[in-house]
């Protein structure tokens, strides 16, 4: 039998204080998708990083096609045919397609720049991948999707045959993702192997053809996807039997108060005449795919954009247009979609964080910030929302995922807010801290909270909504209860395959 | 402060003050004890007075991720506008110096809202605006003063400008004067680092450097915070201003528009805030200034060339970002 393609063996790597991975090994033939599992800081990143040359292991040997090899950087990786393909994308935005997918390559004619060759490169590489994208405009012009194609063609034009994608749907509506897989499809059938890191365990059966489970940087197990049923791969990562995957939700009474009440919004384009209502108690989901509008009603509820038109009544009393503050002081809290870019300042304390936007409760005399009180009061919010941190000064920055989404949330449930507006809630966190970003939710609307959840996680579309909203083309195209959602009817209304 | 932070600020404040004991020693025994005279230390203290309150001012709008060019300008047009106004005015003693210093303050307050107003309302770079304000407030107060120094008519200033405070006290314990300005600076550096360290609107200035829409969203007026950074950057070029008035009986056009901007400007980098906004201190600018003021006045004692003692000078403010670098790399991994 013939060496396999990639080979890492012994893989160990410490850091000060932690023991990151030890005695990791993993192969990948060509022509095969290995999904690798596991919960935030099992150390999938960890080994990636190692295989891109971003980090040296400590021990271990990796090779390629039998011949061990060193991956000093990354530019060393990019020679031996190593393509990464990140979550956060390394696009030039100011740049079109093709100067992107030749960027630090590009083909020179007398020492200028050959921009046909440029063109022709990023043409044969969207070719292979059986995709058209608009060449003549900057990368920023495209959708979160295609933008994912470019990075896709980038690494096929350095003529990587070890490709790793790390989480490459999460930003992805479900007509991206099918597309995606079409092309990880192609990509298997042209020999490459790909490592392939996600959350999203439904999709495993989809594509993977074996999987490995990472827990605490050690290999739980590699087995063939095939007899490898998703509730095992739960339970081989997290080391327990999880729970039913969401929680019961109880239907608020049918006298409860109305919240939120949204009155002909509209935001051209995206958004168009959009009415609905939240009662104390209930959670509502808005289901679609990206760019149907969902974030941005949700942004014009919080104030974050000004509408053209329509009403925002939070408990019967509207609210003004495009004033954030106003909308706090109303009780509204806008738990956003990217938190790194836009729930926290992650230079800044988990102090510093949890108090920002309710700074006002802790100054004296209108004058100092009274640092006990508010130590106490982010203590209290540690406490109670179970937050892991060494210290309540630890920098955002140093906590992982799910932890930091849990300081956004400790920032909100600080002031009382009685509406919640959450924008993609469990995006990138594993499964453990969903489950208790799910609890948070319950608690909130056991104590008369009503919430305004935009979720692209269908299955949490459907488990965490008393109703479910499908938005398309910026309006409500239809609504369904708890009972009557199916993923089929959501989709199809979502795509607008059905009225 | 989280550890880190508290370490790492511990760690360079000892990293600079070991950096100037050494400095000290050799300079010291190679002037043959005049270095660590105590007029000589006072000296240096009076010397950096007016580049670290400007570094002040500039310290905060540089932590919102901004910059502040005008300063120098401003400090030559709020001296002009203070002279004048001095002139003008049939007032004298504390009336008068107390009045004059609300007027050159509010012109430079006045100017800083200015510079802001394209930043906030039109997300202008701060670079473009400050410089477009450099211009005109240079070209002001050469319109104001006609292009000559404005001679202070009233000896009232004399005080405020080369005084000593409580000389009486000092003489008595046969301790050095300390000058009136060098009080004036230690007013700025405890007043605004309090309102940097403790006060809403300081906690909201790092959070706007940090993050500026993770800042808006959490409701926060990032225009009026914005706003009034470059108005506290404009009010302290103008009590630079009235400081050098005050020292020499007159404004001049010509005053703060040579080194003060730059060199303010690096005691600001050099005490460790950063250029990207953020992070920073004014403890942190007060240190810088002083390492530069220390710096040129060991240069002067060992009678260095003046032309000389400008390489140098940028030759440590090099060195010294170069080493704040390290440990911060230092750092990152040890954690």
């Amino acid at each position: 039998m013939s060496a396999p393609l990639l080979e890492m063996s012994g893989i160990a790597k410490s850091f000060p204080g932690v023991r990151a991975l030890s005695d990791v090994s993993l192969t990948l033939e060509g022509g095969e998708v290995h999904v690798l599992v596991g919960e935030n800081g099992a150390g999938k990143s960890t080994l990636m990083k190692i295989l891109a040359g971003a980090l040296q292991a400590d021990q271990g040997q990796i090779a390629i096609d039998g011949a061990p090899i060193r991956i000093e950087s990354p530019q060393a990786a990019q020679r031996l045919g190593i393509g990464m393909i990140y979550q956060e994308f390394t696009l030039v935005p100011q740049l079109t397609a093709p100067a992107n997918i030749s960027l630090g390559s590009e083909p020179t004619q007398g020492g200028l720049i050959d921009g046909a060759a440029v063109r022709s490169r990023a043409t044969r590489a969207l070719d292979e991948l059986g995709l058209q994208i608009p060449l003549d405009v900057p990368v920023s012009h495209l959708s979160v999707g295609q933008q994912q194609l470019v990075e896709i063609a980038k690494v096929l034009a350095r003529s990587a045959r070890i490709i790793v994608m790390d989480e490459p749907t999460a930003a992805l509506s479900d007509r991206e993702i099918e597309r995606l897989f079409a092309i990880v499809g192609r990509l298997r059938a042209g020999g490459a192997g790909i490592i392939y890191i996600s959350h999203r365990l439904e999709e495993l059966a989809r594509i993977a053809d074996r999987v490995t489970v990472l827990r605490d940087g050690k290999v739980v197990t590699t087995r063939d996807a095939r007899d490898f049923p998703v509730d095992e791969i739960v339970r081989a990562m997290v080391g327990r039997q999880l729970d039913a995957h969401f929680p019961e939700l109880a239907n608020p009474p049918p006298d409860a108060p109305v919240r939120l009440e949204v009155r002909h919004l509209t935001r051209k384009p995206v958004v168009n005449d959009v009415s609905f209502s939240v009662r104390a108690g209930e959670i509502v989901g808005l289901a679609g795919l990206i760019g149907a509008g969902r974030t941005e009603i949700v942004r014009a509820i919080a104030g974050a954009d000004r509408p053209d038109a329509g009403q925002i009544l939070i408990d019967g009393s509207p609210l003004q247009f495009a004033d954030i503050g106003d909308a706090i002081a109303a009780g509204v809290a806008f738990i956003t979609e990217d938190r790194k870019a836009q729930g926290l300042v992650l230079g800044m304390t988990v102090r510093e964080n949890v108090t920002l936007a309710h700074l006002a409760e802790f100054v004296d005399r209108d004058l100092l910030i009274d640092l006990a009180r508010e130590r106490e009061a982010t203590n209290r919010m540690v406490t109670e929302l179970r937050i892991r941190t060494p210290s309540i000064e630890q920098l955002v920055r140093n906590l992982s995922g799910g932890t930091q989404q849990k300081v956004v949330l400790a920032k909100w449930l600080l002031g009382n807010a009685r509406v919640f507006l959450f924008d993609e809630p469990t995006r990138g966190i594993d499964v453990g801290a969903k489950a208790e970003i799910y609890k948070i939710m319950l608690d909130l609307t056991a104590r008369g909270a009503a919430i305004v959840m935009v979720s692209s996680d269908l299955p949490e579309a459907l488990g965490m909504a008393n109703r479910v909203l499908v938005v398309r083309g910026g309006r409500i195209a239809a609504e369904f209860s708890r009972a009557e959602a199916t993923p089929d009817k959501v989709i199809s209304v979502a795509t607008g395959a059905a009225a | 402060m989280n550890d880190r932070d508290r370490r790492s600020y511990w760690l360079r404040i000892a990293a600079a003050v070991a950096f100037v004991l050494i400095l000290v020693a050799i300079v010291d025994a190679a002037s043959h004890g005049a270095f660590l005279q105590p007029s000589n230390i006072v000296r240096v203290l009076r010397q950096i007075t007016y580049n670290c309150v400007l570094g002040v001012g500039q310290t905060f709008v540089i932590i919102t991720g901004g910059i502040d060019l005008s300063v120098g300008s401003l400090v030559a047009l709020t001296g002009v506008v203070a002279a004048l106004f001095a002139n003008a005015v049939h007032l004298s003693g504390f009336p008068l110096i107390a009045l004059t210093l609300i007027v050159a303050v509010g012109v430079g307050a006045f100017a800083g809202w200015v510079n802001a107003l394209p930043v906030v309302k039109l997300n202008l770079p701060p670079f473009i605006t400050t410089l477009a304000m450099l211009e005109m407030a240079l070209g002001a107060s050469f319109i104001l003063s006609h292009g000559r120094p404005v001679a202070l008519q009233s000896g009232d200033f004399q005080n405020t400008g080369i005084g000593s405070f409580l000389g009486g006290v000092t003489r008595a314990l046969h301790l050095p004067s300390i000058p009136v300005p060098v009080i004036w600076m230690l007013i700025v550096i405890i007043v605004a680092s309090v309102l940097l360290t403790r006060t809403r609107f300081g906690r909201y200035v790092f959070a706007i450097g940090g993050n500026e829409e993770a800042a808006r969203l959490a409701g926060i007026n990032v225009a009026r915070v914005k706003t009034f950074v470059y108005v506290i950057s404009g009010a302290c070029a103008a009590i630079v201003g009235f400081l050098y008035m005050a020292l020499f009986s007159s404004g001049s056009p010509q005053t703060g528009t040579g080194d003060e901007l730059l060199e303010s400007i690096a005691a600001v980098v050099v005490g460790g805030t950063s250029l990207t906004g953020g992070r920073g201190s004014v403890i942190g600018t007060f240190f810088g200034a002083l390492l530069i003021g220390v710096l040129y006045n060991a240069m002067n004692l060992l009678n260095v060339d003046s032309y000389l003692q400008k390489v140098l000078l940028g030759a440590v403010i090099l060195l010294a970002v170069v080493l704040d670098e390290l440990r911060k790399r230092y750092l990152a991994r040890s954690v």
